[in-house]
C-alpha cells in the first residue's frame, strides 16, 4: 500500500477510525480538539472573571463561591487540559515521529489508551459545571481550606489523576520512542530542537508527576477517609502538601514552556532558512540545563508561607540562575535570526511576537526570584500578569504558531488568510491590553483572587482596561477558531513543502501522511540536519 | 583603565547608596529599603529587556527575505566562538543574577531581623477576620499602633491559611494553623489596609482591616479604653 492511496481524504469520514484509532496523527487530532475545546470553556471563564472585577461590588453574580468556581476552572482546565496536552499531547504526537523518520510511536495502543484517559479526565472536570457542589478551591487546591471546603475535592484528585496516568504514559511512549525509533543514520545532534524540547518535557514528567499524584491522593484522604497529613492539630503540616504541589508544579511550567520553545525554533529556522545558533548550547546548556535546575526551585512559591529562611535565600540562588539556561535558549533563538532570511506569514508573526511576550514574562520573573521583593508581590495581579506572559500567552501563541506552520501539513491546506491576519493582531494587541494593566496595579497591592476590592477603589479604572483587552482576545480567538475550520474544509491547497522547510515532516512525506508516514523507509546521511539551509 | 574605574566607582555607588534608606528614627525600615531595591531592579530588567527587544526588532525587519529562493548567511561558529558564546554570556548572567542577590539578601535580612524593642502583637485568623490581641491581653478587631514604634506580628491561624498583607508597609506572610510566623513593620502615622491574599474560601476578598499609626498619646488613650471596655465587658458576662 503506498501512502498516497490512504491519505485521509481518500477514505473519507468514519467515526470508528477515529475512536479506535492507534495512530499517532489521528491521536494527536484528538489531542488538538480536545485541548482547544477546553481552552474555549476556559476562556469563557476567563471572560466571566473579568466582567465580574470590572466594576466594584457585584458585577453580575453575588455569590463568591460561583466566582471561585470560575477561576478554579480557568486555571485547572487551562494549565492540565489545554496548555499541557496541546504541546505534549498534540504537537509531539503528531510531528515528533515524523520529524524522527519513525512510522509511529513505539506503543501505538498504549498511545490510544493515552488520549481516551485525556477525553475522560476532560468530561470529568467539565461536570464541574453540573455538580452541585462544584470544587473551588483553586488550581492549587491548598489544604486544610481543600478539605474542609464544602466543594467536591474529589473532581479536581481524579481529573489529575486521570490526566497524571496519561501523561506518564505518554513520556514512556515518547522516551522509547526518540531512543529506539530514529531513522538509521540520525544521532542525537542531529534532532530537531523541537524532539529535544518534547524529550525534556517527557523526561520531567516522568520524575515529577507521581509526587503531584500522591499530593492530591493524602488530599483525598485527608478529607474523605479522615486521614490527617495536612491537619496541624492532628500532627499532620499543612505546608507538606504545598512543597510537594510545587515540586511537580514549577517543573510543570517547564513542561509547558520547553515545547512552545521547540516549536519556535522550528519556526525561526524553516521561515528564516538559516541553521540553529549555536545548537549544542541550547540543548545541552539551555534545555538540559533547565532539566537540572527545575527540582530546586519550587521554593520560591513559598517566599511567604513561612519557609526557613536557609533554604528561601538558597532557593533564591538557584532561582536567579535559571537565567542561565534560559540565556542560552534566548540567544540561540535570537542567534537564530541573525543574518536569517525571513518570510513573513501567519507562523512567523505568532513566533516573532513570541520573542516579546519571553522578554515580558521572562524579565519580570527576576524580581519574583527575590525573597526580599516577593515579600511585596507574591499573591497580587503583579504575579498574576507575569505567569500570563512567561507560561499562558507565550506558550499559547507558540502552539498557535506550530498550528499555522504545521497546517498544510496536516490537512494539505493553507490556513494563512486574511482573517488570520487580523485574528493575530487582535489576539496580540488584546493580550497587551489585559495584563499590562494588572502589572501595574499588582505593585500597588491588588491581591490576586479577589471577585471584589472595595477596599482598593482606585484599581477600578485598571480592571476596566483589563476587562477591554479581554474582549478584544475574545475577538481574535473566535475568528482564529473559524478561520481553522474554514481553512480546514476549504483553505487553499498547497504542495507538500510551502515553506521550503528542511526538517524531515516535510521533506519526505506527503501532506497529510498516511499509515506509516512515509512512502519509502527514511535513512538520513551523517552530515544531514533538518537546518542545513546554508551549509558552508 | 579608567572606564573600568568608573564602572568600579558606579557600582559601589549603587551599593553604598542602598545603605541610605537603611535608618530611620534609628531604626532600619524595609519599606523604603524595598521601594530602593524594585526602583534598582525595574532599572535592570528595562535594560536587558530594551537590549533583547531591539536587537529583536532590528533583525526582524533587516533579515526579510528580499526573494523568495533566498537563504539565511549564518556561518557555522568554530568551536572556539561556540564555546565563547556559553561562557561569556553565562557569566554576564550570573555576574547580574549574583549583583541581585546580594542586595535581595540585604534587605532580607532586615526583613527577618525585627529590631530587639520592637512591640509585638499577636495575630489570629480566622474565616473570615482577623482578631489582634495585645501584650497586656486586649484583644482588637484592627490594628491601632504607636506611629514611629517597630511592631512584630506574630501570627497563626485557627481555620485554614490566610495570609496578612500591608501594601503600604510592603510586608506579607502566611498564617497558618499549627505554626506561627512574623512579620514586622515601622508603622507611619495614618491609616493602612490590610488583607488576605492566600484564598481562604468564600469571603477571602472580605477580610480588609485597617492598620493604623497613631501619636503615642493617642495610643495610650485608645489602649485605656480598650481596656475599660474590655473589664466592663468581663464584669457583665460575670453577672
Amino acid at each position: 500500500m503506498t501512502a498516497q492511496t490512504a491519505t485521509a481524504e481518500s477514505t473519507g469520514f468514519n467515526w470508528k477510525e477515529w475512536v479506535f484509532t492507534t495512530d499517532h496523527k489521528r491521536i494527536g487530532v484528538l489531542y488538538l480538539i480536545g485541548s482547544m475545546a477546553a481552552f474555549v470553556v476556559a476562556g469563557i471563564m476567563a471572560l466571566l472573571i473579568r466582567i465580574e472585577q470590572s466594576t466594584l461590588g457585584p458585577t453580575i453574580i453575588d455569590d463568591p463561591a460561583q466566582y471561585n468556581v470560575w477561576l478554579y476552572f480557568h486555571g485547572a482546565a487551562m494549565i492540565l487540559a489545554f496548555l499541557i496536552p496541546g504541546l505534549t499531547g498534540f504537537a509531539a504526537n503528531y510531528f515528533l515521529p515524523l520529524m524522527i523518520g519513525a512510522k509511529d510511536v513505539a506503543f501505538p495502543r498504549i498511545n490510544a489508551f493515552s488520549i481516551w484517559l485525556f477525553y475522560a479526565a476532560i468530561i470529568l472536570a467539565l461536570l464541574t459545571f453540573i455538580i452541585p457542589d462544584a470544587p473551588d478551591i483553586m488550581w492549587t487546591g491548598y489544604p486544610p481550606y481543600s478539605v474542609t471546603s464544602p466543594g467536591n475535592t474529589a473532581f479536581y484528585v481524579f481529573t489529575v489523576h486521570l490526566l497524571g496516568f496519561s501523561s506518564i504514559l505518554g513520556a514512556v511512549n515518547f522516551l522509547v520512542t526518540v531512543i529506539y525509533m530514529r531513522a538509521p543514520g540520525m544521532g542525537w545532534n542531529q534532532l530537531n530542537v523541537f524532539v529535544w524540547t518534547t524529550v525534556a518535557a517527557f523526561g520531567i514528567q516522568l520524575v515529577f508527576i507521581p509526587v503531584l499524584a500522591s499530593a492530591v491522593t493524602m488530599l483525598l484522604f485527608d478529607k474523605y477517609l479522615g486521614t490527617h497529613f495536612f491537619d496541624a492539630a492532628a500532627g499532620g503540616d499543612v505546608l507538606l502538601y504545598q512543597n510537594l504541589f510545587w515540586f511537580y508544579s514549577h517543573p510543570a511550567v517547564y513542561v509547558i514552556f520547553l515545547p512552545a520553545v521547540g516549536i519556535l525554533f522550528e519556526v525561526f529556522a524553516s521561515m528564516g532558512k538559516n541553521q540553529v545558533f549555536n545548537y549544542k548550547a541550547c540543548i545541552y546548556g539551555g534545555i538540559i540545563g533547565i532539566c537540572v535546575i527545575t527540582g530546586e526551585v519550587w521554593v520560591h512559591h513559598l517566599y511567604v508561607a513561612g519557609m526557613p529562611d536557609w533554604l528561601r535565600i538558597g532557593q533564591m540562588v538557584t532561582t536567579l540562575l535559571i537565567s542561565v539556561p534560559v540565556g542560552l535558549i534566548v540567544l540561540s533563538m535570537w542567534g537564530t535570526l541573525w543574518r536569517a532570511s525571513i518570510t513573513y506569514n501567519v507562523a512567523m508573526l505568532y513566533a516573532a511576537s513570541c520573542l516579546f511576550l519571553v522578554l515580558l514574562g521572562g524579565l519580570t520573573g527576576i524580581p519574583l526570584a527575590l525573597t526580599a521583593v516577593t515579600i511585596h508581590l507574591s499573591e497580587t495581579s503583579f504575579v498574576h500578569a507575569h505567569f500570563h506572559f512567561i507560561m499562558a500567552l507565550f506558550s499559547a501563541f507558540a502552539l498557535f504558531s506550530g498550528i499555522y506552520y504545521w497546517f498544510p501539513k496536516m490537512t494539505g491546506r493553507s490556513a494563512d488568510s486574511p482573517l488570520a491576519v487580523f485574528s493575530f493582531w487582535a489576539n496580540t494587541i488584546g493580550v497587551n491590553v489585559t495584563f499590562w494593566p494588572l502589572f501595574i496595579v499588582g505593585v500597588e497591592g491588588m491581591p490576586r483572587r479577589y471577585w471584589d476590592y472595595e477596599m482598593f477603589p482606585q484599581f477600578e479604572p485598571y480592571h476596566q482596561v483589563a476587562t477591554v483587552g479581554a474582549f478584544i482576545i475574545a475577538i481574535g480567538m473566535a475568528t482564529t477558531i473559524i478561520n481553522w475550520i474554514n481553512a480546514a474544509i476549504r483553505g487553499p491547497k498547497v504542495g507538500e513543502n510551502p515553506w521550503k522547510s528542511k526538517s524531515l515532516e516535510w521533506t519526505h512525506c506527503p501532506s497529510p501522511p498516511g499509515p506509516g508516514n512515509f512512502p519509502e523507509d527514511v535513512v538520513v546521511a551523517d552530515d544531514w540536519t533538518p537546518y542545513d539551509y546554508n551549509k558552508k | 583603565m579608567t572606564l573600568l574605574r568608573t564602572f568600579i566607582a558606579s557600582l559601589v555607588g549603587i551599593v553604598s547608596a542602598g545603605a541610605a534608606w537603611a535608618e530611620e528614627g534609628g531604626y532600619p525600615n524595609p519599606a523604603p529599603g524595598w521601594d530602593h531595591l524594585w526602583n534598582e531592579i525595574l532599572i535592570d530588567i528595562t535594560v536587558i529587556g530594551v537590549i533583547f527587544g531591539v536587537a529583536a526588532i532590528y533583525m526582524l525587519f533587516k533579515f526579510k527575505a528580499k526573494s523568495p529562493d533566498d537563504v539565511g548567511s549564518a556561518k557555522k561558529l568554530s568551536k572556539a566562538q561556540a564555546i565563547a558564546w556559553v561562557l561569556i554570556p553565562s557569566a554576564i548572567f550570573m555576574a547580574d543574577d549574583f549583583f541581585l542577590a546580594a542586595k535581595g539578601w540585604d534587605l532580607w535580612n532586615v526583613y527577618r531581623n525585627p529590631p530587639k524593642d520592637a512591640m509585638e502583637v499577636k495575630v489570629t485568623a480566622y474565616q473570615w477576620y482577623w482578631e489582634f490581641t495585645y501584650e497586656n491581653g486586649v484583644t482588637a478587631e484592627e490594628l491601632v499602633v504607636p506611629a514611629g514604634k517597630p511592631v512584630v506580628l506574630r501570627m497563626t491561624s485557627e481555620d485554614v491559611i490566610h495570609s496578612f498583607y500591608i501594601p503600604k508597609y510592603r510586608v506579607k506572610e502566611d498564617v497558618m494553623p499549627g505554626r506561627v510566623t512574623f512579620v514586622w513593620f515601622l508603622p507611619e502615622e495614618g491609616m493602612a489596609i490590610a488583607t488576605c491574599t492566600e484564598f481562604c474560601g468564600q469571603a477571602h476578598a472580605n477580610m480588609p482591616v485597617e492598620v493604623t499609626g497613631v501619636k503615642q498619646a493617642e495610643y495610650d488613650a485608645w489602649m485605656t479604653e480598650m481596656k475599660a471596655s474590655a473589664a466592663l465587658e468581663a464584669s457583665t458576662n460575670k453577672s
